[in-house]
């Protein structure tokens, strides 16, 4: 018996073996830790050495408050969007609904006004309950029906917009007409200079949503859960994390920001269109992954977002002033995105 | 012993379709003390364990807490009562920061209308807090409290784990399979973390496949085998053979 009981002896000699050295990091790893820290870096750089290049390239041109000032007008719906998709992207799941929610949101805003003539601010309000709610379904399938986001969301998409052109009979609102009966529905596009810089309500919206964004994600307990889902459910379950309740919040939430991105539209295009906004899905995903948020969840910062989607401005609005073919702008986009996924794989090794 | 158990399962029974996992089975777990608990794969162990710690509700019998009978429905519930788990996993997230993961699930929010109206956390106190657990624990190595999680090596994951059930855990510790995935030197440290929480009054349940570990710090040993406590040594006075053959069936114990 005493034979084999022998193994007890190996305990003693437990404390020879395994000594953790003190790695040296050096200027690679340094970089490496840096950014694993700091998820948003990588996009600031990319974003300010891309307005330098067309500064130089194009100087005043370029370089101007209106020009400068155009890019946050053109990224204002993305960058709307990308938030949602942000906060949807975070919890290691995908929204691709995201555009066809903003799209009928806003019609149903401008139905509500001139086909049933409800007061506008009670039709703005339906159109952003509504978006809510879509995104809540989606929250609900995922969280308690337990279906991927890839596929609830892929059948929203095309669930909200097919209703979107049965319900609006394919029918767009003119702009005149909005703005003599309701200007509200405008409200987000409206305009107005400082200096040379020409600024409009939506984009203060997408300023103002995006630091409240991060306020919330990096401060309070609800922004801690989102990234602690995205990150391992089960573990954060076992921590005391209500996921269910994270997973639909966010999904709703997401859809209310996109029906106010609904509202931006309507002000950026001055008409009601149930065909506008086609691209915001995979724009918005682009913006999010240059952006530096994994696809895989609960890394990244609505900061990074923020930058990606104004990276995507910067290249559109440069090249076009440069006169190069619009082509350009989709393959250097392309390229940006792989890059984005290769750097975030790296940033990764850093746990190994 | 004639004290009172602090932690007592009595006739728990849990079946999942025809597989009955518990089987009229009894816990004790005393005041100060630490209890291994040991068995084969499959005899019930961690249903056991789950039954007195809320992850599963038993189809029959009773738990108790101090005298008291309870009910639990989720681990939440059992964790306000007291009663924290170590689970294998740890249940950590990899990408956050220790003070995020100590914390995860019961934030401390500022004071003053930040806290109650902007729900701001209370980040400075939160760090304060989660470093004074970690040294009490002598988990000094940590350099940063808000290093991600997926930065530490193995042992020092376990001993944040320890450090958060030790902070929050008033009355009972779980310890599932804390050495399993770690070398021989951070299963030492965490050991000794075992006995640093032992030494602070909070009895503690250890599970666990490794018998130098279990006979180098438990007090006694459940011994599990077919869905039943199959008998109760001490490790004074028992060889790990002994262990092991009660758990395989090879030997039934003298007085069961």
């Amino acid at each position: 018996m005493s034979q084999s009981d022998s193994y007890e002896s190996a305990i003693n000699r437990a404390d020879k073996v395994a000594e953790f050295e003190h790695k040296n990091r050096g200027i690679v790893g340094t970089i490496q830790h840096l950014l694993h820290v700091n998820p948003a870096l990588v996009p600031l750089i990319v974003l300010v050495a891309s307005v330098i290049v067309f500064g130089l390239l194009l100087g005043s041109r370029f370089f101007s408050p209106f020009a400068l000032t155009l890019i946050l007008q053109q990224v204002q719906i993305v960058g709307i969007v990308a938030a949602a998709q942000s906060l949807v992207i975070l919890t290691a799941g995908i929204d691709l609904s995201v555009g066809a929610i903003a799209v009928i949101s806003s019609v149903i805003m401008g139905q509500f006004t001139f086909r049933y003539g409800l007061p506008v601010e009670v039709a703005v309000a339906c159109g952003l309950m509504f978006g809510t709610a879509i995104g809540c379904i989606n929250g609900w399938l995922v969280a308690v029906m337990k279906l991927p986001p890839f596929i609830v969301t892929l059948g929203m998409w095309q669930i909200v917009l097919a209703a979107n052109f049965l319900y609006s009979a394919n029918e767009t609102i003119r702009s005149q007409d909005i703005q003599e009966a309701a200007p509200l529905l405008q409200l987000l596009g409206a305009k107005f200079s400082i200096g040379g810089a020409v600024f409009t309500v939506g984009v203060i919206f997408m300023v103002l949503l995006v630091v409240v964004l991060a306020f919330v994600l990096k401060h309070t307990a609800w922004g801690r859960h989102v990234y602690a889902v995205g990150d391992d459910p089960e573990a954060a379950q076992l921590s005391g994390v209500n996921v269910k309740m994270t997973l639909i919040s966010v999904y709703g939430l997401a859809g209310l920001i996109c029906a106010m991105a609904g509202w931006a539209l309507i002000g950026r295009i001055g008409s009601v269109s149930p065909t506008s906004g086609q691209l915001l899905n995979i724009e918005s995903i682009t913006a999010v992954v240059i952006g530096g948020i994994s696809l895989f969840g609960g890394r990244g910062s609505i900061l990074g977002t923020f930058f990606g989607a104004l990276i995507v401005g910067v290249f559109t609005l440069g090249l076009r002033l440069l006169g190069a073919d619009a082509q350009w702008t989709y393959l250097l986009i392309g390229v940006l995105i792989i890059a984005a996924v290769a750097v975030d794989q790296w940033i990764r090794k850093v746990s190994a | 012993m004639t004290q009172e158990p602090i932690l007592k399962g009595r006739n728990l029974v849990k079946r999942y379709g025809r597989v009955t996992a518990l089987d009229h089975c009894d816990f004790d777990l005393y005041p100060g003390e630490i209890l291994a608990v040991i068995g084969d794969n499959g005899a019930g162990k961690s249903s056991l364990i789950k039954a007195v710690s809320g992850a599963v509700i038993p189809d029959e019998g009773e738990v108790w807490l101090e005298g008291k009978q309870v009910h639990f429905t989720s681990p939440i519930d059992a964790r306000e009562a007291g009663i924290e788990t170590v689970y294998q996993t740890l249940a950590m997230s990899p990408a956050l920061s220790i003070t995020d993961n100590m914390f995860m699930g019961r934030e401390m929010r500022k004071p003053g209308w930040r806290g109650k109206y902007l729900r701001m956390l209370d980040r400075a106190a939160m760090e304060k807090f989660a470093r004074e657990k970690l040294s009490d624990l002598g988990l000094m190595t940590i350099q940063n409290i808000n290093q991600a999680v997926e930065t530490l090596s193995g042992g020092q994951r376990q001993g944040v784990a320890v450090a958060r059930a030790a902070a929050f855990g008033s009355k009972v510790i779980i310890l599932d399979e804390p050495t399993a995935a770690l070398g021989v030197k951070e299963s030492r440290r965490v050991l000794e973390l075992i006995q640093d929480v032992k030494a602070r009054g909070i009895p503690i349940i250890l599970i666990s496949h490794n018998m130098p570990h279990v006979f180098e710090v438990a007090d006694r040993i459940h011994v599990h085998r077919l869905g039943k406590r199959l008998t109760v040594i001490d490790p004074k006075e028992h060889t790990m053979s002994d262990a092991v053959a009660y758990m395989t069936g090879a030997k039934e114990p003298e007085a069961a």
